[in-house]
């Protein structure tokens, strides 16, 4: 019955029903999972944007201004935020929004803060399946913010379309723009705060670092310079968006991309699955503790023993279906 | 870390005083008990805090207000609430609030007004101890 009143009340666009769905995908709740199979067919209208930088590069404010500019154009907007979690405690302050009050009134918006919760990687465990009830629940555009990035959390370009990677000017090197990891995740580059000294010249570093990448590619990532607090460059990053998305579409890497996601994410899932009905069976059984100390004790090799234990774990498991 | 029911509180300052710290301390006093806080800023107005506890999923309001306006901003919140079936959330409200006008505000459902000078441990318990999850 729960599930039931979730799926239907997400179809019908209730926020409410969309609200409890997220915090239920949050707590890992087995009915998020039973909403989210019944509603996966609903899903894969939305371009989902990622915006991804460091703390303090305006990640938010250009969030709150794509935003404008897309309700303008009649489209209707789904944000994630995502704030790191403590390590310590668990808690967190999540402050995104403080940025985003001017379309805390408008229905058509939907503003989700989230903590990290010990996941590293930029996102939380739930980001993507929340991401996906925003789109079940008809959002056009899911802009997915990342905590504030150093060079590795790149998970955002798993669940994005389009990746905007953000910079301020006087922050680094040029060398730092050749490094692996977030540079190189970048559909579109910003460079925020265009107004400080030194805009030109990191759009400059990033564009040399452009031109020295060896991989043929079909999509050169523009590098935009906006000052998100006036509004500046925001419709030019509106439009390299939406150009973003055509080219996606017109190469077939969108397809391609989306087969790719679909068969990573069924093998997450099924390895998931397996690894735990394996281990329900296994667990406290005397032969798995027993196994368990020779292998401490070096009578055994863990190879080994995984190896008999998978085999055994199969035959059982055909015996049990062919009865 | 990842224990699966965390408590959400949406701390917001409605009305017009622009003065935060008191909702800062509060926020992180929260966050340090292992709490998620979703922070809004200033100048909030009730139905600005009502729909970010909707979407938000917030277990719990806290309301900080200094300018005097808590006997009709408080319980605007609280008929916006149960306007959309969302009254199960606890109401929790701090500031300068005379305390003739406590027993008002309790009425109209706010289920504790925490003054200055209240140790931050009291509403952290508070919080534990009321929350519906």
């Amino acid at each position: 019955m729960r599930v039931d009143d979730l799926v239907q009340g997400v179809l019908g666009r209730d926020r409410r029903a969309l609200a409890r769905l997220i915090s239920l995908i949050e707590e890992e709740d087995p009915v998020a999972l039973d909403a989210l199979s019944r509603l996966y067919r609903h899903t894969g209208r939305a371009h989902i944007i990622g915006i991804t930088g460091p703390p303090g590069s305006g990640k938010s404010t250009i969030v709150t201004r794509l935003t404008s500019e897309y309700r303008r154009a009649g489209k209707t907007v789904g944000i994630i935020c995502v704030d790191p979690s403590s390590p310590f405690t668990g808690g967190a302050l999540l402050g995104d929004r403080i940025r985003m009050q001017e379309h805390s009134l408008d229905r058509e918006v939907f503003v989700r803060s989230m903590g990290t919760r010990g996941h590293l990687g930029g996102l939380s465990r739930a980001t993507s399946d929340a991401v996906r009830a925003l789109d079940a629940f008809g959002k056009d555009i899911v802009l997915v913010e990342t905590v504030g990035a150093g060079q590795s959390e790149v998970e955002v370009v798993e669940i994005a379309h389009t990746v905007i990677v953000t910079d301020v000017p006087g922050s680094g090197d040029d060398i730092q723009a050749i490094k692996a990891g977030i540079m190189e995740i970048a559909d579109i580059f910003v460079v925020n705060k265009s107004d400080l000294p030194g805009a030109d010249k990191k759009v400059t570093e990033i564009n040399a670092m452009l031109d020295i990448d060896p991989g043929e590619r079909g999509w050169r990532p523009p590098v935009l310079l906006t000052n998100a607090r006036k509004g500046e460059g925001i419709p030019e990053l509106v439009a390299t968006i939406a150009e973003h998305y055509k080219y996606l579409k017109e190469s077939g890497l969108l397809e391609e991309r989306g087969l790719k996601r679909s068969k990573e994410e069924l093998e997450q899932i099924m390895e998931y699955k397996l690894t735990r009905e394996l281990l329900t069976k296994l667990q406290g059984r005397p032969e798995y503790e027993g196994a368990i100390r020779r292998i401490a004790s070096r009578e055994e090799d863990p190879y080994t023993v995984a190896d008999r234990l998978i085999v055994e774990f199969l035959s059982s498991y055909k015996e049990e279906s062919s009865e | 870390m990842s224990s699966s029911k965390k408590i959400r509180v949406v701390i917001a300052k409605p009305g017009l005083d622009g003065h935060d710290r008191g909702a800062k301390v509060v926020a992180r006093a929260l966050r340090d008990a292992g709490m998620e806080v979703i922070y809004t800023g200033l100048r909030q107005t009730p139905e600005m805090i009502v729909e970010t506890a909707i979407q938000e999923g917030a277990h719990v309001i806290g309301l900080s207000i200094l300018s005097g306006a808590h006997n009709v901003l408080f319980p605007r919140v609280m008929e916006l609430l149960r306007e959309e079936g969302a009254d199960d959330i606890l109401v929790i409200g701090g500031g300068i609030i005379p305390e003739d006008d406590i027993p008002a505000l309790k009425e109209c459902g706010i289920a504790e007004i925490f003054g200055p000078g209240t140790p931050l441990s009291e509403i952290v318990e508070f919080i534990r101890e009321n929350v519906k999850l």
